[in-house]
């Protein structure tokens, strides 16, 4: 059962599966560790959204994180609450957010991952929203709001499609359920650093990075850990490395220094998002 | 006893469930655990009775209206009097025995969402009573139609924070009440006000609710001498219609929930949406909701405040796919009409809400005949709405 399957065809085809799991790995294998970008589809508009995408993969993120936008995002702080809102209200759909996907992917071989909630997922049908997406070149879901006890459909469908399904686990959760959870997930696994929403904060306190400590003992290797959530500067980068993490998620911190940009030219924007990512990369690699 | 037995392990058939950031599955587990103790708790139970009953003003009569039996030309019309609870609305069964249950956990604090105010004041009176406190999240939009709730839950003690994200109505208060208790999710009590939300809400609100269809059989079999032939009720979220329909689930009693019709069905204004919406995943459940072709939640309206929602809880989707109530929906004016009658000619003045049922009582009454009888839950009282009315005949009246 493994590999696609389906019915599905398109250009991905010739990208073979486990695109996430390999890049993760040949960065562990050197000593370096990954820097996952979040940008959400749509923000600032639909044009420009592509061009920080490259601008992200150009400052030298590892994977690319495309969130699509939903009217409704529970696990998302005010930052990305408001550019989804601004996505949607500028007409976003998940069909133009994959087509995008499908452009970057055209000069690009960056992994890119999807990240959207499960009412999207569901409204256009699993089946039919996995075939989509592989098709514009997504290797990977994260779906904040489909826990491990309700996931058995997508994760069967995600597998069928040779798409990664990766799953959360939290501070709080415990350490049987974290076991079950870390032998489904696919690509990584991605451990919220905070009890909260998305969005920067300064410091971290210490049961993030006992939880981080936590959370690579019990993973035994099975499957890479990604960090995220609050994370925008190098110190924490480096904190969260330091404590055993295998890559790190940064999403609000580019949102916002967007917004800050908003009166600068675009090439003056999209300079500086290039140049926080190559900031937070070099943070990655530092031993 | 077959329809009684739901949720089984969280899910009302394939509704229900719990779809929530992985930071929540403790603090529900944790809350079903919780409750399932209580609910088998004698002095648990005690305690919910007594307060139900001394604070809250328990038993509610059943009323017969038969003035308006009469106008309507029908079946036998009673009214389930949960109008005349403190607070002037059902919402208050709920409030007591999940404020009970917080403390019975040790949580000190206690957030709720609300949408025209009714949860949040219900929330607001039961941590006064209980010591608790209380915050409440409401959206800036229904803060500033509502100002007075505002201030009245201000006045209970409760901190009232408004919500600017979205649409900022009802769905973006309980976005942002599962947002701070993700945040604050050791310490705090979530007590959400409708049978919708993750698993164990739907069941335990429910729950709490019931004692109004237990009440309506014990007083039909005492006035009628046998079960009322029809119950109505109306369905927002959906909890005064779940509580009264429990006890009748496994019985040959006909049940009717009716939703807000708004300006029409084909107008794509209202919030209809068990009769007019498709399914979906919000607020930790999947459920019927109103939603466009790609899943985004749309904007609802209804001229009831407590019914303007775009989801409806799990166990009506299920019941409604079982088909043992029959879902309908009753539009703005409709629903004017009914509240304007049971003020004409029985001297209540109800809710907007519960009008939407009284509409489609008075609807039924001539097919169900003079023998039949009727149970309409009229779940709160209308002076909120009374200023709304007041405007909406004047607009009406101008137009016209």
């Amino acid at each position: 059962m493994s590999g696609s399957s389906s019915s599905s065809t398109g250009g991905s085809g010739t990208r073979s599966d486990n695109a996430i799991d390999r890049r993760l790995r040949g960065l562990m294998a050197r000593g370096e560790h990954a820097l996952i970008g979040y940008m959400v589809a749509g923000y600032p508009d639909e044009h420009t959204c592509t061009d920080v995408a490259l601008a992200m993969i150009d400052g030298g993120v590892d994977i690319l994180e495309i969130g699509i936008p939903f009217s409704d995002p529970i696990a998302d702080g005010p930052t990305i609450q408001r550019a989804s809102y601004i996505a949607l209200s500028r007409g976003m759909t998940p069909r133009k957010a994959l087509e995008m996907a499908k452009v970057i992917r055209g000069s690009s071989d960056t992994p890119l991952v999807a990240m959207t909630y499960y009412n999207i997922v569901y409204r256009i049908g699993m089946e039919r929203f996995a075939s989509m997406a592989r098709e514009s070149g997504i290797d990977g879901l994260i779906l904040p709001d489909l826990t491990y006890d309700e996931a058995d459909d997508m994760i069967r469908v995600a597998h069928m499609h040779g798409m990664d399904l990766i799953f959360l686990v939290a501070p709080n959760t415990s350490d049987e359920r974290l076991n079950m959870i870390a032998s489904v997930s696919k690509g990584f696994l991605y451990l919220v650093s905070v009890y909260g929403t998305t969005g920067e904060r300064d410091r971290f306190h210490e049961y993030t990075m006992d939880a981080i400590r936590r959370v690579k003992g019990l993973i035994m290797g099975r499957v890479p850990l990604a960090v995220g959530f609050g994370i925008s500067r190098r110190e924490h980068v480096r904190a969260m490395l330091d404590a055993g993490a295998d890559a790190i998620v940064v999403g609000s911190a580019f949102i916002n220094m967007i917004e800050r940009s908003r009166e600068d030219s675009k090439g003056r924007m999209l300079e500086g998002v290039r140049q926080l990512t190559y900031e937070l990369k070099q943070a990655t690699k530092q031993v | 006893m077959r329809l009684k037995h739901y949720p089984v392990d969280g899910k009302f058939g394939r509704f229900g469930g719990r779809y929530v950031p992985e930071t929540l599955i403790p603090a529900l587990k944790e809350l079903e655990d919780a409750y399932m103790d209580a609910r088998e708790d004698k002095e648990f139970k005690r305690d919910v009775e007594y307060y139900l009953k001394h604070y809250a003003g328990r038993p509610t009569q059943l009323y017969h209206a038969k003035n308006l039996s009469n106008a309507a030309a029908g079946a036998e019309i009673y009214l389930k009097r949960e109008d005349l609870l403190h607070g002037g609305a059902h919402k208050i069964n709920n409030t007591i025995g999940q404020a009970l249950l917080a403390k019975r956990m040790g949580k000190e604090r206690v957030i709720a969402e609300t949408g025209a105010g009714q949860h949040g004041v219900a929330t607001a009176m039961a941590c006064a009573a209980l010591g608790l406190k209380c915050e409440i999240y409401m959206g800036a939009k229904d803060a500033e139609r509502q100002r007075l709730n505002v201030f009245r839950m201000e006045l209970l003690g409760a901190k009232v924070n408004r919500v600017e994200a979205g649409s900022q109505t009802l769905k973006d208060a309980i976005n942002e009440a599962l947002r701070d208790w993700i945040t604050n999710v050791k310490s705090t009590y979530y007590l959400l006000g409708s049978v919708v939300g993750p698993h164990p809400y739907p069941m335990m609100v429910r729950d709490f609710q019931s004692v109004i269809g237990r009440e309506i059989r014990k007083q039909c079999m005492s006035m009628l001498g046998s079960m009322p032939d029809a119950v109505v009720a109306c369905v927002g979220g959906g909890s005064n219609a779940m509580g009264t329909f429990y006890e009748f689930l496994d019985s040959k009693v006909d049940l009717y929930g009716v939703e807000a019709g708004g300006h029409g069905i084909e107008s794509k204004e209202h919030s209809a949406t068990l009769c007019a919406g498709s399914e979906g995943v919000l607020h930790g459940m999947l459920t019927y909701l109103l939603q466009d072709e790609d899943g985004q939640i749309m904007d609802t309206h209804s001229i009831a405040a407590g019914l303007d929602y775009p989801g409806v809880g799990p166990e009506h989707a299920f019941l409604k796919s079982v088909e043992r109530v029959k879902y309908v929906s009753m539009t703005d004016d409709e629903a004017v009409d009914a509240f304007i009658k049971l003020a004409r000619y029985e001297g209540i003045i109800p809710a907007l809400e519960p009008a939407h049922a009284l509409a489609y009582a008075m609807k039924i009454a001539p097919e169900y005949g003079r023998d039949a009888s009727i149970v309409v839950t009229l779940s709160g009282r209308g002076d909120k709405d009374v200023e709304v009315v007041q405007q909406y005949i004047a607009e009406r009246s101008v137009a016209g």
